[in-house]
């Protein structure tokens, strides 16, 4: 027995030194071996890091990457181990997991994607681990991350009453010092905001919960309301409930306001705007009639075609309704924009801004108190087929029509025709489109109208029902140094006006209806008379 | 028995493996917390004393607009100003944060003192504006006003932090664990509030008066490069050699640009 044991523990063990050795040999012999609650290789992730996070980050992870000159907010710094996004108190370092997390799932609203899917999970895992060897905070034994033990969210989040009690508090706790009274950062302090480094930082707009940095959840909005966003304007609000200005439930009860703030699911374009029929064209932009007319989404990106280049757009999109009477059209654009520009006490933060961002032009410009533009593009005439002029402001051959609105002409916007993203023409005073605006708590609500017919059908589109209208959209924000082709752009998307109804579609059925019940009655009438007159017979 | 057999042989190999690991991984570890210093080395020494000047006109202090914060506002009968040059009669410099910046003997630590240094949140502006804080001893962060404030630190060697007061009455108290001058102390609500803390690991330092004045004093032996640091002037150093109790000095002017 003693012999057989030894001999089969003696191949075994064999075997498993072997299988050692083959290990060693496969794993340890190109790079060291990693030391982790996982197994993390910081070689193999300095690869990955090369390869892929390095453009913006930079070769020695201090955000000096070549792309970084072209993003706002600029990439992480890994030097300074300060990180936004944590489940730890405002100070510590992150966990695996918060890091893990972000490159997983990216940084909503920032140009970091998430890259679950498109690297492996050992990839990941060495890539962190690598990221984590840029700063000496990670190797400081002192320095040991505590995720804060969070609670849950109290029930009736979405109720009218647990809204309330987060409203009273976002105001007493001095949210809207930052994100504005209605949340979408154009608060009093929102022009002075700056990052660690300097660089200009918006205060979230609350109502695009798809872009909040660290998720859009009430939870993930509780979470940031704890911990802060280290390295940025935004602090951590543990402290009022460690000694006792506010209950749990009620800083829970700020993360239900907020999430209400935004829609339940974020918008999903879609491409054609129906352009109801109405008796009565709606002039003002809070005109009631709009509430019944549907609303549609167009997301816009920074022109990074043509120079000057704009890689940090602040107008993130435009929300379009249109309705048309029997002669007229009118189209009212909504978009989120933090200051009513020109406004002074934005230029401090358009130089940070100018500051941050590398210029196409050899000499920066000096910032200046801009306008606030939006521009809606139609081609001249609708084409036939599928065919559209060049959508980022069309070409010399093939121009386009465009309705030009600025803030520092609030009642009428300025037609012409753009030829190519330099020039525009304008066609005159007398083409000129009738405006109203509002700007209200960082939001700009501006109805264009026109009469559907025009004067000039080889220039200014003559809008008809039946055939869909092509469509895009432009918007500048002065306070965030736009103008020119430092601008938000969108692609064509199309405008479908209903046909009015004519009459005979209603008076059709009735004819119909009365014809066959008189058909009915005849035959009723004819047979009765066949049966007295056989009675009659007999 | 051969499952432990491969078990023990399985954890030697884990054991080779993260050995070598932790080996190609870590960085060299910081040095664990030092022991307090018996000695009270405050009450012996020398003492370096010095005035701080500065040639030049002094650029004026920009005027706060405190209108979005009626109860700071209220706490000012003229209009407040930043504090970035604080100049006191004859081109006296105050808020010149001065310190050994080397000098001490290698490995000699220094108690921190149990009472905390407190930095007040009052009238929307910081008091002290610059303040000395040893490594280990209290900061006392108050808020005095009936408003927002975050106290938002940037540091290098420190770990960064940012809390939010928005009551009167509030109070955050941290530590700072490694020298480093200066930690900047700012509010993001009010974009002029800015503190600088000088954060040293022994307790030779000081931060001139209105008349420009400043004291050191409980220096053992030795010479040492003396720095002096402002705000929008930079920085200027001397060399001061302490033979006994005696009492040097060193004077320091900078120039306003």
């Amino acid at each position: 027995m003693r012999g057989r044991g030894t001999g089969e523990g003696g191949r075994v063990m064999r075997a498993s030194v072997a299988i050692a050795a083959l290990f060693v040999f496969v794993f340890a012999l190109p790079v060291p071996l990693p030391a982790s609650p996982f197994p993390q290789d910081t070689s193999a992730g300095k690869a990955v890091y090369q390869k892929w996070c390095a453009g913006c980050h930079g070769d020695n992870g201090a955000g000096d990457g070549p792309g970084a000159k072209h993003m706002i907010p600029p990439p992480r710094d890994f030097t300074g181990a300060i990180y936004q996004i944590r489940s730890t108190p405002s100070g510590q370092l992150p966990t695996d997991a918060d890091l893990l997390r972000s490159i997983d799932e990216g940084l909503f609203g920032t140009a970091m994607p998430g890259w679950k899917t498109r690297l492996s999970d050992r990839q990941r895992r060495d890539v962190l681990a690598y990221i984590k060897t840029f700063s000496s905070f990670f190797a400081d034994t002192t320095q040991r991350p505590q995720p804060i033990a969070y609670g849950s969210a109290p029930g009736g989040g979405g109720g009218a009453e647990a809204l309330k009690v987060g409203r009273q508090f976002y105001d007493s706790i001095g949210c809207r010092k930052c994100h504005g009274d209605q949340g979408r950062g154009d608060g009093p302090s929102a022009p002075t905001l700056k990052d660690d480094a300097g660089h200009p930082i918006f205060a979230a707009n609350l109502h695009e919960n798809w872009r909040f940095n660290g998720g859009g959840t009430v939870e993930d909005i509780y979470h940031r309301l704890r911990t802060g966003l280290d390295g940025t304007p935004m602090p951590s609000f543990s402290d009022l409930l460690e000694q006792k200005f506010l209950t749990d439930e009620q800083l829970w009860r700020v993360a239900q306001y907020v999430r209400s703030l935004s829609p339940q699911e974020p918008p999903v374009v879609r491409d054609v705007v129906h352009v109801p029929l109405a008796k009565r064209l709606p002039h003002s932009p809070d005109d009631s009639a709009w509430t019944a007319v549907d609303v549609y989404w167009f997301p816009l990106v920074g022109q990074i075609i043509h120079k000057e280049r704009w890689f940090a757009p602040a107008v993130t999109g435009v929300w379009v309704k249109a309705v048309h009477t029997a002669d007229s059209i009118a189209l009212r654009v909504t978009w989120d924009d933090r200051s009513a520009s020109p406004d002074t006490s934005w230029l401090p933060f358009i130089g940070r801004v100018l500051n941050t961002l590398d210029s196409d032009d050899s000499t920066r410009e000096q910032p200046a108190p801009w306008p606030d533009q939006l521009a809606v593009q139609f081609p001249v005439t609708i084409p036939s087929g599928m065919e559209r002029p060049y959508f980022l402001m069309g070409s010399a051959g093939a121009p386009v029509y465009q309705w030009r609105w600025s803030s520092s002409s609030r009642t009428a916007a300025v037609a012409g025709l753009a030829r190519g993203i330099d020039r525009f023409d304008p066609l005159g005073a007398a083409a000129g489109i009738p405006t109203q605006a509002v700007y209200d708590h960082g939001q700009w609500r501006v109805v264009f109208t026109r009469a559907l017919a025009s004067a000039d059908t080889a220039s200014q589109l003559p809008f008809r029902s039946g055939r869909a209208i092509p469509v895009a959209f432009f918007a500048w924000d002065g306070s965030n140094g736009e103008h020119g082709t430092r601008m938000a752009i969108s692609t064509w998307y199309f405008l479908a006006l209903d046909e009015p109804v004519p009459a005979r579609v209603f008076i059709s059925p009735v004819l119909a209806m009365v014809l066959t019940l008189g058909l009915g009655m005849l035959v009723v009438w004819r047979a009765q008379q066949k049966t007295s007159y056989r009675k009659g017979r007999q | 028995m051969t499952g432990r057999i491969f078990n023990v042989v399985g954890a030697m190999f884990l054991l080779t493996v993260c050995s070598k690991g932790s080996q190609s991984n870590a960085a060299p570890a910081a040095p664990p917390p030092a022991p307090a210093a018996a000695s009270d080395l405050a009450a012996a020494g020398g003492t370096i004393t010095g005035k701080i000047k500065f040639t030049g006109t002094a650029p004026r202090n920009p005027a706060i607009d405190m209108s979005e914060e009626a109860a700071c506002k209220a706490k000012y009968t003229t209009t407040p100003t930043e504090e970035n040059v604080v100049a006191g009669p004859a081109n006296a410099l105050a808020n010149v944060f001065v310190y050994v910046k080397s000098g001490l003997p290698a490995g000699q630590t220094f108690p921190a003192p149990a009472t905390p240094v407190v930095l007040d949140q009052n009238g929307c502006r910081y008091h002290p504006h610059i303040l000395g804080v040893m490594v280990g001893q209290n900061l006392e962060i108050k808020n005095s006003d009936p408003v927002l404030h975050n106290i938002k630190a940037i540091a290098k060697k420190n770990r960064p932090f940012n809390v939010s007061q928005p009551n009167a009455g509030m109070t955050k108290t941290v530590t700072f664990s490694q020298p480093e001058v200066m930690v900047n102390l700012e509010c993001n609500v009010h974009g002029w509030m800015h503190a600088y803390a000088g954060v040293r690991s022994d307790p030779f330092f000081a931060v001139s008066q209105q008349d420009g004045s400043f004291t050191i004093s409980g220096l053992p032996p030795g010479t040492y490069t003396i720095e002096a640091w402002h705000e929008k002037f930079g920085t200027q150093t001397a060399t001061v050699t302490i033979a006994g109790t005696e009492s040097k000095t060193a004077n320091f002017t900078f120039a306003a640009h």
